[in-house]
């Protein structure tokens, strides 16, 4: 196949828009605003044309790119996508634009820095969703910390430095055991290949041969950065301070896709390196995941500010992604992948409808409200419909995962017992208490707050924001094979590599002919 | 008297005194290396007397006029009063 | 018409994006209306052509399964969107349909002049929607869609007047607890049908069914499933122990109660268990739990239906009494009864609702019976349909009530034992008993509220044609199941017709013991007997004689007062699950382990750091000495250690 350069261009059109974002002059706000939407809108078409020509039959890697950077190291700037990186760079370039215009109002101090800011974002997860070479990989994981910082930082609520503080530290914490791992991984890999790659396709060959007690300690470095990002119970607490401080835009990017980039790791790192130790803690994982479901749950149903109970809501619904992955089978694993997107879309639509009455009233707190119904109708189907799809009411997307998830986890051999099912199930009770009684406190029921008698309904922007995220949400309820057909051979692949590891010794053989 | 000079440094308040006490082990330092020099009947220490008094005036120089800078600013001498560089 | 199945779920779609796009700026309820009611009419000619081209077919060649597209292909798991139509699914569609039909037309009467009365035709298509495809769906994924899907419309319709208040609390509480307890329901379903797919590697009827012949699975998993599938059933159909949500469930708008609460979504229980007969043929464990808290279900709902004075109230009771005979049939192995009772329920509960609804909307929302009386005078034809439906749950031939609470009874005795017969009987004394009550207290009797302030008038044609039709049927609805002692040569046409569908279920129970046609008589005449016993003990105490139902209650105060507060099992729930999950949750989990134990870690490491350097800083001195001391003894200790390793 004939070398195509669309990843590279896709990496580049958010770095160059956002430099030259930097010479247009501050005061032309809307000139900013369009711009940043247009460059965003460009990377998305760049997206499609790179899903249009995403073969869903191979399960190998596509577009790849490689060039050298550190010749003495070898490290290169190598670049690729499969199934699971193709459906997160879509959600990636999707939910850009759309944050971006959901924030066109909302933003009103220092415009230009946070588009620029926002851009280098996209250009961070987009990185790190390509990336095949592990140094690269962790400069791209580490940069996306730098933007996020400022968003929450600058543009956020009352106790923003402390939020922005924690997630950075709590997260770049994690990650420093990672770099060690990373370095332990490929100076022993250097030992059998006769030098340096950081490669990761290399690194796949190499990784199932460390011996099972050190392989579990890198397993748990990388793990414990994965684990911080996802959240993972318990290191889950950087995640509802960050949400609440952060402005709308940025809790809609931190839940749509920065989140995922954890369980990504989980799948494109923890797994296929480390097969044996991924059995072996598959089990411990999948109890705090479980854990994380139903504590996130429970929690999330007593908190009094809206956007708490959507953080802490995010915390339950990843305990099931964490869980799909470590069931180890077809099912799980697929419910995994398609439960990512179904969260970005449903939790991003949250936090965007939260954002909106935010705008509007300046309260948070859900007994500050009541009765709205009558007062902005679209709104309140907007945020019904969107409790519908969270709560995974069959027919909307998110049952798809759940369902696919549990049943998976039900009959997977690796768990081996049906009670995590069993518990995880009640996850599904508790997330129709938590969000629906937040509706019926919201919405139902009698105006109290006179306060409220004159906020508008949603006009023609914020409509535009939210419906191509309806449209997916059905599309994804009713027809989902669209999406699982881009992941499954890509899943397929990843689970044999963990379940099946004699496989991956032979040097030079990656896949295993079918 | 290198000794006493190393005490003058650590334990007087008064800057002044501080660089006397400087010059001090400078000194003890030549003194040390004339006599060496003529002991051991070798030219070097009587020539290296020359590089050590030849930085002993210039680093004088330097440290008085910073002395002086910081009298102008501050009023006082006393080394125990300059520490903006405390935590 | 069978090949166009899929129309009568998909015209039910058509008209709730219809009327939810366009119903707020159409605002003619004429339009509204017979968009609502003829997507659903249409449903019903379609089910009706069906029907006689399933008649047309021999009998054992009468499923045919129509696939609209692919819905989830992941692994083993192959969904379709797909429907089948077969004898069971063809009368449940008819019942669906065509009373809720009915219903749509009397709710254009009902419901004119609300505001937001295209949200509610939105609703109730959506409604009919889902149902179709619970009923409808070949395999349980589908089946599951339609199951929560009903969910959320009784949710949404409950809560339909959303400003209201309701009892101690809101419309929109009441139809929050719906959704939840139906959902700790739907809980068991799902792990039932985790379940069967672990099992049977399938999530299709016909693979199931046929597999669960042909595979040896132990008996103990067919428990498990039926069970966790029945614990879904109890939610869905308000039985014990969660039926909690039902009573609450009369928040809403009365032709919901009607649609919803009595004739379908109740029901979908029902016909679940009926579906998955040879799964609870396999289990005679389960099928022992589902009679027996179908029958004591159908006892304790009775029982508290005895003293309520809310005239929906009585029959939301009723409901779940009769929904708990529906489940005595199933338990007893006699699916097809129970099926026939759902038919039956439908038309006389709908028809009871509609007419409570006529009198509710005639007396300006007071539902409280004490305060009605004598109406007989003041709407004929509300009273005329009411006594024939009352007559007909009372079980007193040949209304339609008769021949299948009757076929019921009779099974329970003959395939159970005396036991379940016995509480049948008095359950169905007791039904009489309350639901005479309710109408000597409404239609008959002295008037009882004041009649120069509230006029009560009969309804308009569009609210009393739906109930003429539906005492039709309540009357000669039965005659389809007339039993075999009775019909020679045909049959109970009902059973037969059903009896392909649950063949493989009888033939593993095989305990249709031999019974005598006398004994069959002997106890039909028993249960007529009952049923005019509570009829006349309810014409003495309400009619002749009013003061002896006073009398009774101040005796039995306590008695009384634990019925009239339906045993205060809201209560218990309140303080056993509710408020210690809600209350730990918020003080233990959140307040403690969340914001001071796991976070409190976190900011206690912070501040470690924070302290640490606060005491390290202080070399920091500023002054010069201070670190020109440090130098000296670095470079005194550094001459030392030379020193030392060179001697």
């Amino acid at each position: 196949m004939e070398q195509s350069y669309l990843l590279t261009y896709l990496l580049a059109i958010p770095l160059i828009g956002s430099l030259l974002l930097i010479f247009i002059n501050k005061e032309k706000e809307q000139l900013v605003k369009y711009f940043g939407l247009a460059v965003s809108l460009i990377a998305f078409v760049i997206s499609l044309i790179i899903y249009f020509g995403f073969d869903n039959q191979s399960g190998d890697f596509q577009f790849v790119e490689k060039f050298n950077w550190v010749r003495g190291l070898n490290i290169s700037y190598h670049v690729g996508v499969d199934g699971l990186s193709m459906l997160l760079i879509l959600l990636t370039t999707f939910l850009t634009p759309l944050t971006l215009l959901s924030s066109w109002n909302g933003i009103k101090k220092r415009v230009k820095e946070f588009t620029f800011f926002m851009l280098i974002l996209e250009l961070g997860m987009l990185g790190v969703f390509v990336s095949l070479d592990m140094f690269l990989f962790y400069v791209f994981w580490e940069a996306m910390l730098i933007p996020m910082y400022f968003i929450i930082g600058i543009w956020g609520y009352d106790r923003r430095i402390y939020a922005s503080i924690k997630f950075f530290i709590y997260t770049m914490a994690g990650s420093l055991l990672m770099l060690v791992a990373i370095i332990w991984l490929v100076v022993y890999s250097a030992n059998i290949l006769g030098g340096f790659t950081t490669n990761l396709l290399d690194l796949y060959k190499t990784g199932p041969t460390i011996d099972k007690s050190i392989q579990g300690f890198l397993f748990l470095a990388f793990a414990l950065s994965f684990a911080i990002k996802v959240p993972i119970f318990p290191f889950h607490t950087w995640l509802p301070d960050a949400h609440v401080e952060a402005p709308t835009a940025g809790s809609v990017i931190l839940a749509g896709v920065l989140l995922k980039m954890g369980t990504y790791g989980f799948l494109r790192f923890n797994l296929p390196l480390f097969p044996q130790a991924s059995l072996d803690y598959a089990v411990l994982i999948s109890v705090l995941a479980v854990i994380g479901i139903i504590y996130g749950a429970l929690v999330a149903m007593v908190q009094t500010d809206m956007k708490k109970l959507v953080a802490y809501s995010s915390v339950s619904h990843l305990g099931f992604v964490i869980l799909g992955i470590f069931a180890l089978n077809q099912e799980s694993v697929q419910g995994a992948v398609i439960q990512m997107i179904n969260h970005g879309l449903s939790t991003g639509a949250l936090f965007l409808l939260v954002g909106m009455i935010y705008e509007r009233t300046h309260t948070r707190k859900i007994s500050d409200y009541g009765g709205i119904a009558k007062i902005v109708p679209f709104f309140s189907f907007a945020l019904l419909f969107t409790s519908l799809s969270s709560i995974g009411l069959p027919g909307l997307n998110g049952f798809i995962g759940e369902f696919l998830i549990l049943i998976g986890a039900f009959k997977s051999t690796v768990l081996n017992s049906w009670w995590f099912t069993v518990f995880a199930a009640t996850g599904v009770i508790f997330a129709a208490v938590y969000l629906l009684w937040m509706y019926k406190k919201v919405v139902f029921g009698e105006v109290t707050n006179h306060n409220l008698d004159s906020i508008t309904d949603l006009n023609l922007r914020e409509k535009l924001v939210l419906i191509p995220i309806f449209v997916f949400i059905v599309w994804i309820g009713i027809y989902p094979s669209t999406f699982l057909n881009v992941s499954s051979k890509t899943s397929e692949k990843i689970i044999k590599l963990v379940t099946s590891p004699q496989n991956q010794i032979e040097l030079g053989k990656v896949d295993a002919p079918k | 008297m290198f000794s006493v000079g190393i005490v003058g440094v650590l334990t007087r308040r008064n800057a002044i005194v501080v660089f006397m006490s400087v010059e001090l082990m400078l000194n003890s330092a030549n003194l040390t290396l004339i006599t060496f020099s003529s002991y051991l009947g070798d030219a070097t220490g009587q020539l290296f007397v020359f590089f050590v008094m030849a930085v002993a005036a210039a680093e004088a120089a330097v440290g008085l006029a910073i002395i002086i800078a910081i009298f102008r600013n501050k009023l006082t001498v006393n080394i125990d009063e300059i520490n903006i560089l405390k935590w | 018409m069978i090949h166009l199945i899929y129309l009568t779920v998909l015209f039910p779609l058509f008209g709730f994006l219809f009327n939810g796009i366009l119903g707020p700026k159409i605002k003619n309820e004429k339009v509204i209306g017979i968009i609502g009611s003829g997507t659903i009419g249409i449903a019903f000619i379609i089910a009706v052509g069906a029907l006689f081209e399933t008649l047309a077919l021999p009998v054992d060649q009468r499923l045919t399964i129509i696939t609209l597209f692919q819905w989830i292909d992941v692994a083993g798991l192959n969904i379709h969107f797909a429907y089948q139509v077969d004898q069971l699914s063809l009368v449940m569609s008819l019942v669906v349909t065509g009373v809720g039909f009915i219903i749509h037309v009397y709710s254009i009467g009902y419901m004119h002049g609300d505001k937001s009365f295209w949200r509610f035709f939105t609703y109730l298509n959506l409604f009919i929607f889902a149902m179709m495809n619970l009923i409808l769906a070949d395999n349980f994924l589908l089946l599951f869609l339609g199951w929560e899907g009903v969910g959320l419309c009784s949710y949404l319709l409950i809560g339909f007047w959303y400003d209201r208040k309701f009892e101690k609390s809101t419309t929109a509480s009441a139809g929050l607890k719906a959704f939840i307890v139906n959902r700790i329901g739907d809980f068991g379903f799902l792990l039932g049908m985790f379940l069967i797919y672990s099992t049977f590697g399938s999530l299709i009827f016909t693979d199931v069914f046929s597999r669960a012949l042909s595979f040896n699975v132990p008996e103990h998993i067919f428990t498990l499933i039926a069970i966790f599938l029945f614990i879904g059933a109890t939610g869905k159909s308000a039985q014990i122990p969660l039926l909690v949500w039902l009573p609450d469930a009369m928040a809403g708008p009365t032709p919901v109660s009607a649609l919803i609460h009595a004739a379908t979504m109740v029901t979908a229980g029902v016909y679940m268990v009926a579906r998955c007969s040879i799964i609870y043929a396999s289990a005679p464990t389960a099928m022992m739990v589902v009679a027996v808290i179908g029958v004591f279900t159908a006892f304790f709902a009775a029982t508290i239906g005895l003293v309520q004075n809310d005239i929906k109230k009585v029959l939301a009771y009723s409901t779940i009494s009769q929904l708990g005979y529906m489940f005595l049939a199933l338990g007893a192995g006699a699916f097809s009864a129970g099926i026939f009772h759902v038919m039956t329920h439908a038309f006389f509960k709908a028809l009871l609702f509609l007419g409570a609804g006529s009198v509710i909307h005639s007396m300006h929302d007071v539902q409280d019976i004490r305060h009605y009386g004598g109406l007989k005078k003041y709407m004929p034809i509300t009273y005329g349909t009411f006594l024939v439906a009352a007559t007909a749950i009372s079980g007193i031939p040949p209304l339609s009530g008769f021949f299948s609470k009757d076929e019921i009874l009779w099974y329970s005795y003959a395939n159970l034992g005396i036991v379940f017969w016995l509480i049948g009987v008095i359950t169905a004394l007791l039904t009489a008993f309350y639901m005479f009550r309710l109408y000597f207290l409404t239609f008959e009797g002295k008037e009882k509220f004041d009649s120069h302030k509230t006029h009560p008038h009969e309804s308009p044609k569009l609210m009393t044609v739906p109930l003429i039709a539906l005492g039709v049927l309540s009357a000669i609805g039965g005659f389809i199941g007339i039993p075999e002692i009775f019909s020679g040569d045909h049959g109970n046409l009902f059973h037969t017709w059903l009896a392909p569908v649950f063949k493989s279920a009888e033939i593993k129970l095989m305990n249709i013991g031999s019974h005598s046609h006398f004994e069959e008589i002997l106890f039909m005449a028993i249960s007529i007997v009952a049923g005019v016993a509570g009829i006349y003990y309810a014409w003495y105490a309400y009619l002749k004689k009013p003061a002896v139902a006073d009398k009774t209650a101040s005796r039995f105060k306590g008695a009384y007062n634990i019925l009239l507060n339906k045993y205060f099992l809201d209560e218990a729930y309140e303080a056993s699950v509710v408020n210690p999950i809600v209350k730990g949750s918020e003080n233990i989990l959140w307040k403690i382990a969340d914001n001071r134990i796991i976070d409190g870690t976190i900011n206690n490491l912070a501040k470690l750091v924070d302290n640490i350097s606060g005491t390290i800083k202080k070399i920091q001195t500023g002054v010069a000495q201070s670190y020109a001391l440090v130098m000296i003894l670095g470079v005194l200790i550094a001459l030392l250690w030379l020193i030392i390793s060179y001697s």
